[in-house]
């Protein structure tokens, strides 16, 4: 038994380390395309003490640390392209404090979406956070550290937006507070009034520490939730409805999808609009103005709104269960996806991309933009499903995905969620000084470059 | 020596998305897989095995003893059924867990758990390794008859035959099916092992000569409807015999108690006390019997029956399946099933956890032990209930 191995039992106990070759292939991988990487050790602390020791470890001996929460970005973020630890961070899964006056809850970050939503629900029932399409086993660290989004986008932002102060395990091993818990025993901003130290970690993929607490904020949990589903297949269109529909201030989440199959979806374009209220009587005012502001567009025949009887359980569940079926299209198990940050008025553009790399490369397309905070950009998903019996087919997808983020930087987008290779694409475009600022801050927090390394380095 | 690898299903290992959730009930309140809650490693969780058996059967990891425990520690709950997100192949996950068991009994490199149990079940039909003359001693001051030509056989299992435990829930469902006047006989010592977490282990061969024996039994008695006491047999009865030629009608025990007292066969008094009920596995989730167990307990006058969080479809497994309750595969440290599912039963305010499974029963009164819950909460079958209440 190695020396590393010993120290890791110390810190975490046998239960709790792992370099048998099952964990170490498991935790090799994610379920996108890109290629796996072995690590040395797979580390499940549950206290961030044990999380500081494990750091301060790797830090003595200089190997890598690689927070992990559910694996589930697609994009490769938590593979360790250069080995080492790989922190599973799911045991640190408390629900601490509720603040139910102030709206905020405060969290280990292994906490799991889905056991954050069943909290919510039995225990605070008039309150909610805005919960991933991410499959509920991934965690409130993981999505807040990769700029997540959610069904309350549309009206307050990134997830990552939402945070209210953050406890995170430097890469020298010291415990910082950030945001109003630096000063005192609450959660309630991250940042202002002071110098907002959260940028120093969110959107960081765990570059610059290991987020071990998060502050969130809820939002009001109406009565009633509805849906409408607005069908066009008039693509040039959609930027201004979408404008349309953010103008009315009311809509919690505004999707538009496309898709090929099945069939009937095929050609055209679908805009589901999600809002709230605690009386019928506010939910059918909202369908109205929902109705009216659309209503140019059914007289010009451009577009109608669609039943949404037969489907609506499924639009309206959260998670939904059935975005991940897209994975089972090809019979294959996998689909990845790029998700540009855009402009909404270059949405027939990315529409029209999204269809061109799909029969270029020959493979399944799905795509499903969100707006974000009351249409100031959207999130636009250029999706691939591949077979992962299809190594050809998977690279295939690999192309097209990188074709398309290309494709994005040139209409000026700016990526979501990038892999190690789409990191260098961004910071090759960057403004020289922009650049130099980043990895000034990440070689000050992280001198030794042992934070889930390969990310955000100019030579991996 | 070098083994080829197949399993009927390895074509569709390939399709698991490893979403995750497999691992949840449908509400999300907490991991309802009791091997990943036991062992916290995602390795230990449905997707984690769908992909590891992937990977075996394409020979990128070896036959190893890790690789042996974290398939034989799938209690065959069927939660992950259930809730996997992919109708297509959801069904077969559990059918590619026990295959993959099946290729690691063949190759012989299974868990020394494992290797008892099936020896002990080979050698001495049933797993206690105790003898086969004291296999009907259970059934003394019951009032059951061996049987004959009965309308209905009795089947009490090795749990219910030889544990302390199982046999109070068989004494009890004997003495009331005699007290209502049911025609029912026991095999008593020729009574064997129902095969069913043999099956699930992956010893095909020796599922298949307990089964044939069981049936040939049966068909040499005359033997037509079957009372099982134990979910484990009713689900191999009823899912795996016919296919091997043993057609008859099986009943769970609190099918036939609940028809009874509904029909006033059996009579029940006041039983003032706040009552949870343990969905077993093999009855609920395989089998899809909610309700019965539960019209028996709300049949009690000043019983008051008060849900566990995860009840019915999403209840969590005591981790006594797929023949753990013998190998113990998931141990028993805090966040082991049968520990986990008392303190959720003790926060329900209830004095009594109802069971009607002799694995459960078991489990869960050793968990409360374990987590000194004695002087709180008692578990019971529901044929013991049953009798406390009984006028």
């Amino acid at each position: 038994m190695s020396d590393i191995l010993k120290s890791l039992i110390e810190i975490v106990g046998e239960r709790g380390v792992s370099d048998a070759p099952e964990e170490l292939w498991f935790y090799s991988r994610d379920p996108g395309v890109l290629a796996p990487h072995k690590p040395d050790y797979v580390v499940a602390p549950k206290t961030t003490e044990e999380v500081q020791k494990i750091v301060q470890l790797a830090g003595r001996e200089n190997i890598p640390v690689v927070p992990m929460g559910n694996g589930m970005s697609l994009a490769g973020l938590v593979i360790p392209l250069k080995g080492g630890i790989v922190l599973d961070m799911k045991r640190m899964n408390k629900i601490l404090e509720v603040n139910a006056m102030g709206r905020y809850a405060v969290l280990e970050g292994g906490t799991s979406q889905g056991m954050l939503k069943a909290y919510l629900q039995k225990n605070h029932p008039t309150l909610r956070h805005s919960l991933p399409d991410a499959p509920p086993t991934t965690t409130i660290a993981a999505n807040v550290a990769l700029h997540g989004q959610g069904r309350l986008t549309n009206q307050y932002g990134f997830n990552s937006d939402m945070v209210t102060g953050l406890e995170v395990v430097l890469p020298t091993g010291e415990i910082c507070r950030i945001g109003s818990p630096s000063i005192g025993p609450y959660w309630f901003s991250k940042g202002p009034t002071l110098p907002d130290l959260s940028g120093l970690f969110l959107g960081w993929l765990g570059c610059t520490g290991i987020i071990t607490k998060v502050g969130l904020k809820l939002f009001p949990n109406k009565k009633f939730r509805d849906v409408e589903l607005f069908v066009t297949d008039r693509v040039d269109l959609v930027p201004t409805m979408l404008y349309k529909l953010t103008h009315l201030e009311i809509l919690e989440d505004v999707n538009v999808w496309f898709q090929p199959k099945p069939l009937m979806f095929l050609g055209n374009y679908h805009i589901t609009m999600f809002f709230t209220g605690d009386t019928e009587e506010e939910i059918e005012f909202k369908r109205k103005m929902i109705w009216d502001a659309l209503q140019e567009f059914m007289d010009s025949k451009d577009g109608g709104f669609m039943s949404v009887q037969y489907m609506k359980s499924a639009l309206l569940e959260m998670p939904g269960r059935t975005i991940a079926d897209f994975a089972d299209v090809p019979k294959g198990g996998g689909f990845e996806y790029s998700g540009p940050i855009a402009l909404i008025e270059h949405y027939p553009k990315y529409a029209a991309k999204v269809v061109e790399l799909a029969e270029k490369y020959n493979v399944l397309y799905a795509s499903a933009a969100r707006l974000i905070s009351g249409g100031h950009c959207m999130m636009f998903s250029i999706s691939f499903a591949f077979n992962r019996n299809d190594p050809a087919m998977m690279e295939r997808v690999e192309k097209a995905l990188t074709e398309a983020m290309t494709f994005a930087l040139d209409m000026g987008g700016v990526p979501w969620k990038p892999n190690f290779k789409e990191q260098k694409m961004v910071m090759q475009r960057m403004e020289p000084n922009a650049l130099k600022l980043l990895l000034m801050i990440k070689k000050n927090l992280d001198p030794q470059g042992i934070m889930n390394p390969g990310n955000w380095e100019v030579t991996p | 020596m070098t083994y080829i690898r197949h399993i009927e299903h390895e074509n569709i290992v390939h399709r698991c998305f490893r979403c995750g959730y497999c691992k949840f009930p449908d509400d999300y309140s907490d991991f309802n897989c009791p091997s990943y809650k036991a062992f916290g490693w995602d390795t230990f969780s449905p997707g984690g095995r769908m992909w590891l058996t992937r990977a075996w059967l394409a020979g990128e990891i070896e036959t190893s003893p890790r690789f042996a425990e974290i398939m034989f520690s799938c209690v065959t709950c069927d939660n992950c059924k259930t809730q996997c997100v992919f109708p297509k192949f959801k069904d077969f996950l559990t059918d590619i867990f026990q295959e993959t068991r099946a290729e690691l009994v063949t190759e012989g490199r299974i868990p020394p758990g494992v290797r008892d149990y099936l020896k002990a079940v080979a050698v001495s039909g049933n797993p206690y390794k105790l003898p086969q003359s004291e296999r009907g001693n259970w059934a003394k001051g019951t009032g059951l008859k061996p049987y004959q030509s009965q309308e209905y056989l009795f089947f009490a299992g090795s749990v219910g035959s030889y544990d302390e435990v199982g046999q109070k829930m068989a004494q009890s469902v004997g003495r009331l099916l005699v007290d209502a006047g049911i025609s029912v006989g026991i095999l008593g010592n020729e009574e064997t092992c129902d095969g069913n977490d043999i099956r699930a282990l992956g010893e095909m061969g020796l599922f298949a000569e307990l089964a044939q024996a069981n049936i040939d039994t049966f068909k040499a008695k005359g033997v037509k409807k079957i009372i099982t006491l134990d979910p484990h047999a009713l689900n191999t009865f009823k899912k795996d015999y016919p296919a091997i030629g043993g057609k008859f009608k099986v009943l769970h025990y609190t099918e036939v108690l609940a028809e009874l007292i509904k029909k006033k066969k059996i009579k029940l008094k006041a039983l003032p006390a706040k009552i949870t009920y343990h969905d077993p596995c093999y009855l609920g989730r395989h089998q899809q019997i909610y309700q019965a167990p539960r019209d028996i307990l709300k049949a009690i006058p000043k019983a008051e029956l008060i849900e566990m969080s995860r009840s019915g479809l999403n209840a969590f497994c005591c981790g006594g399946g797929g023949g753990n309750f013998f190998t113990d595969i998931l141990g028993t440290a805090k966040d082991s099933a049968s520990r986990v599912r008392v303190r959720e039963a003790l926060e329900t305010g209830a004095s009594i956890i109802a069971v009607a499974c002799p694995n459960c029963a078991k489990m869960l009164t050793d968990a409360v032990k374990m987590e000194n819950l004695e002087d709180k909460l008692e578990v019971l079958g529901i044929g013991e209930i049953i009798e406390k209440a009984k006028k």
